[in-house]
């Protein structure tokens, strides 16, 4: 099982069976291969049945696409998780108060702990959030944390998501999936439940309500449409609440308040949980052009007649150069030394930074700054020449818009292939919901894996599959 | 409920209706090929039109031919109504309203549109014909019955229903008025090959001849027939079931929403003016322009469905 250097979560860097997942070893070594890929062509029956996929960007003919769903669950012991868990709230209380202070007094900006340009020239950066307080004071309703491993202690945070994090759909119907497939797994493995997330969702967004709101909050899933390639995850959410999915057509702004056209009217909504990226969520106040959005919603809101979440403006925190600073910002409003660390980050607007990006780029990563979903970024150890050629180009062009990471020897975890139990890179990704009650994470999380031997691009969007994520009881 | 979800809802079971309402008039079309001697050409050209198809057909193709109407009609992706992109509507609709079903509606329906997708891949051979129509209607009868079985009787239902008896109104609308000559007095020429043949098409493609026996014997009187389809009230696809189907719906909202808004008085009025009376009465106002009047009154109603419970923005 093993190989060179690597740590796999099942078997070590020696080849020796790891705790966690000595029960599920046990079980795995009785069953017949014959079944278990029995069982795979099953699930993907059942993925493909309930319409658990994606859209694919720019590909006509694959309209909806599966995310290959591999059985061999990733297991994370209860003492893993709390170590987890403690940096995942310590980080989502910092973004929060980060958030805050950026759209108000700045203390940090003044205390010189990061550069002024890197907010003010920033297009995640909101103007129209400046002092603007959002109800309950809660900014990152819901964040997504990517994590990635390199050792038995040793948990990085790759990326925050705190804009629309999405995924969460695929940890529940995982795990639904597998209780389905292998009931006798769970009554041996002690496994912590994930399925009360779509109440704990609701009660957490209910709970950041406006003061405005009377009696129940009414809240509604907003989402671009049946062509976004998170549809599923929309339509899935808003059914498991109970709340209506409504697209910008279904809304308009009536007496004051943001309201949705129903079979008997229109009916005000106090909390809009938004699947719209910021620009495109008001064109009065935004992107003239977008017909996702509600015209003048952003006027609402900062009337206090609604909550968005998560609030516009919060992908100033999530930004790629904004992450190296996390160290900083956390240490900042907690005072504590961060729990979680980050990957070492070169900021490629730095001069000297730039230059050693350019002597090694072949070592490394290089990311967009604005990116996402693994578009528009350089693995240079895999880079072709012509690629590396054509990537110093754009360094050099638009050195702001990039940061480089060294490549990380990632974590494996076994999939099940056809020759049996093979290693895969992995990350995680948990979800955390934030409300003026607290912070809370799902024991758990959307587990990605690359399917292709050695491959550390994990993103669906590049063929990478999916893993239910146990963390078990202690 | 969102305007969009009841539109979405009405519309996934106008389209599921659709499909199934092609797939039977097809397989009539293949029956009377099937027992006819001669060429059945015109036959196929009186099908396209009960299925509404015929000028987009005439568009692409010069001549009609039995398997050019038959690919038309069950797979063609430019024919809007063929029962390949009417089950794909019907899907589309259905995830737009995704939170609105159960799962077991929604996976009946997804299902639907995977296995209906898989056999109609490529032309389907005459041999294949009748296992690939008899697996259409299976499937949407697999939607219905999981509708039926699991649905809340809400407002969700009412909308379900509503479209899809407003699209089985006017499909018989349309079967009765582009045969309707058949039924006239004047032609009939009883006992005659032709004409039994023609009835024939008529009560097969509305799948009534088990009931039209049962009701009527062995002996085909064309006055009967036509009683039969438009105002029995116990026969499934005739007129006056399918607008009472859609009046009672209606009533549902009425007492549901505690508002009363003019698509009720519109059916109200259909029914009680029209599909009330016998059929002697009918054949007095003239069968042709009756069938006319019923079928533009079903489509006004739908319209005033839309603007009442605000489809549309």
């Amino acid at each position: 099982m093993e190989h060179e250097g690597i740590f796999d979560e099942m078997w070590g860097r020696d080849g020796v069976l790891r705790e966690p997942y000595a029960r599920f070893n046990a079980w795995f070594e009785g069953e017949d291969p014959k079944r278990l890929r029995a069982k795979q062509r099953e699930a993907e029956e059942l993925f493909r049945l309930t319409g658990i996929t994606f859209n694919v960007y720019g590909r006509a003919e694959a309209e909806e696409r599966l995310i290959p769903f591999d059985i061999i669950p990733r297991i994370i012991s209860a003492q893993e998780w709390q170590k987890l868990s403690r940096g995942i709230d310590q980080r989502v209380r910092a973004i929060n108060a980060f958030l805050h202070d950026i759209y108000h007094r700045q203390e940090i900006i003044k205390a010189g702990r990061i550069p002024e340009r890197l907010i003010s020239g920033n297009e995640a950066f909101l103007p129209q959030m400046i002092g603007v307080s959002p109800p309950g004071g809660v900014y990152t309703h819901i964040v997504g944390i990517d994590l990635v491993r390199t050792g038995p202690e040793e948990f990085l945070v790759l990326e925050d998501n705190a804009r629309t994090p999405s995924g969460v759909s695929y940890m529940l119907e995982n795990r639904e999936t597998m209780l389905q497939m292998f009931p006798e797994l769970f009554s041996h493995n002690h496994v912590q439940p994930v399925q009360n997330y779509p109440r704990d969702l609701l009660r957490s967004l209910m709970a950041c309500a406006p003061q405005t709101a009377s009696g129940k909050p009414t809240v509604a899933v907003l989402t671009p449409g049946i062509y976004n390639s998170a549809y599923f995850e929309h339509a899935f959410l808003a059914d498991q609440m109970g709340v209506e999915l409504v697209e910008g057509t279904d809304l308009r702004v009536v007496d004051g308040r943001v309201a949705m056209r129903t079979t008997r009217g229109y009916k005000p909504i106090d909390v809009l949980y938004r699947r719209v990226d910021d620009d495109f969520l008001d064109p009065l106040n935004f992107n003239p052009d977008s017909r996702l959005g509600v015209p003048g919603i952003m006027d609402v809101y900062r009337a206090g007649g609604i909550t968005i979440a998560n609030a516009p403006g919060t992908g100033i925190a999530d930004d790629k150069a904004i992450y190296s600073y996390m160290p900083d910002i956390v240490e900042f409003y907690t005072g504590e030394p961060p729990i979680l660390k980050n990957v070492p980050t070169w900021r490629c607007s730095e001069p000297e930074a730039l230059a050693y990006v350019l002597d090694h780029l072949d070592e490394l990563v290089v990311k967009e700054v604005h990116g996402s979903g693994g578009y528009g970024m350089l693995i240079g150890p895999t880079a072709t020449k012509r690629d590396l050629a054509a990537f110093r180009k754009k360094l050099k062009a638009r050195p702001g818009n990039y940061i480089a990471q060294p490549t990380l020897s990632l974590s494996t975890v076994p999939i099940f292939s056809r020759t049996g139990l093979a290693p895969r890179h992995v990350d995680l990704r948990p979800f955390v919901l934030v409300s003026p009650d607290g912070i809370s994470t799902t024991p758990g999380g959307l587990t990605r894996v690359a399917l292709k031997k050695g491959s550390l691009v994990v993103n669906s969007s590049q063929g990478g599959g999916t893993k239910d994520t146990w963390v078990l009881e202690e | 409920m969102l305007g969009k979800t009841a539109n979405g809802l009405f519309w996934m079971y106008r389209y599921l209706e659709r499909a199934e309402n092609t797939a039977r008039l097809i397989e009539t079309g293949q029956r009377i090929a099937l027992t006819r001697l001669h060429d059945s050409d015109a036959e196929w050209r009186s099908i396209l039109q009960s299925a509404a198809v015929c000028e987009g057909y005439d568009a692409v193709h010069d001549s009609v031919t039995k398997e050019a109407a038959i690919d038309w009609m069950l797979r063609s992706r430019d024919n809007p109504s063929s029962v390949m992109s009417s089950v794909a509507a019907a899907r589309q609709n259905a995830r737009v309203v995704r939170t609105a079903l159960t799962h077991e509606v929604w996976e009946a329906m997804n299902g639907t549109y995977m296995r209906v997708k898989d056999r109609l891949a490529r032309k389907v051979s005459e041999r294949d014909l009748p296992s690939a129509l008899g697996a259409i209607r299976q499937r949407t009868a697999f939607v219905r019955g999981a509708t039926h079985g699991t649905m809340l009787r809400n407002d969700i239902f009412n909308f379900s229903r509503i479209g899809t008896f407003l699209e089985r109104a006017d499909n018989t609308a349309r079967i009765l008025d582009v045969k309707y000559y058949v039924l006239l007095p004047s032609v009939m020429a009883v006992g005659s090959a032709v004409d039994n043949v023609q009835w024939e098409t008529i009560l097969r493609s509305v799948s009534a001849r088990g009931g039209f026996r049962m009701e009527y014997g062995s002996s085909i009187d064309p006055r009967d027939i036509a009683r039969f389809l438009i105002l029995d009230k116990r026969m499934p696809r005739s007129l006056a079931f399918g607008v009472a189907a859609i009046r009672k719906n209606l009533n549902h909202l009425v007492a549901d929403y505690g508002s009363r808004p003019p698509s009720f008085g519109m059916a109200d009025h259909i029914e009680r003016s029209y599909l009330s009376y016998d059929i002697d009465a009918i054949f007095d106002y003239g069968l042709h322009e009756f069938i006319q009047k019923v079928l533009s009154l079903v489509e006004e109603l739908g319209r005033q469905i839309e603007i009442d419970y605000r489809f549309y923005e």
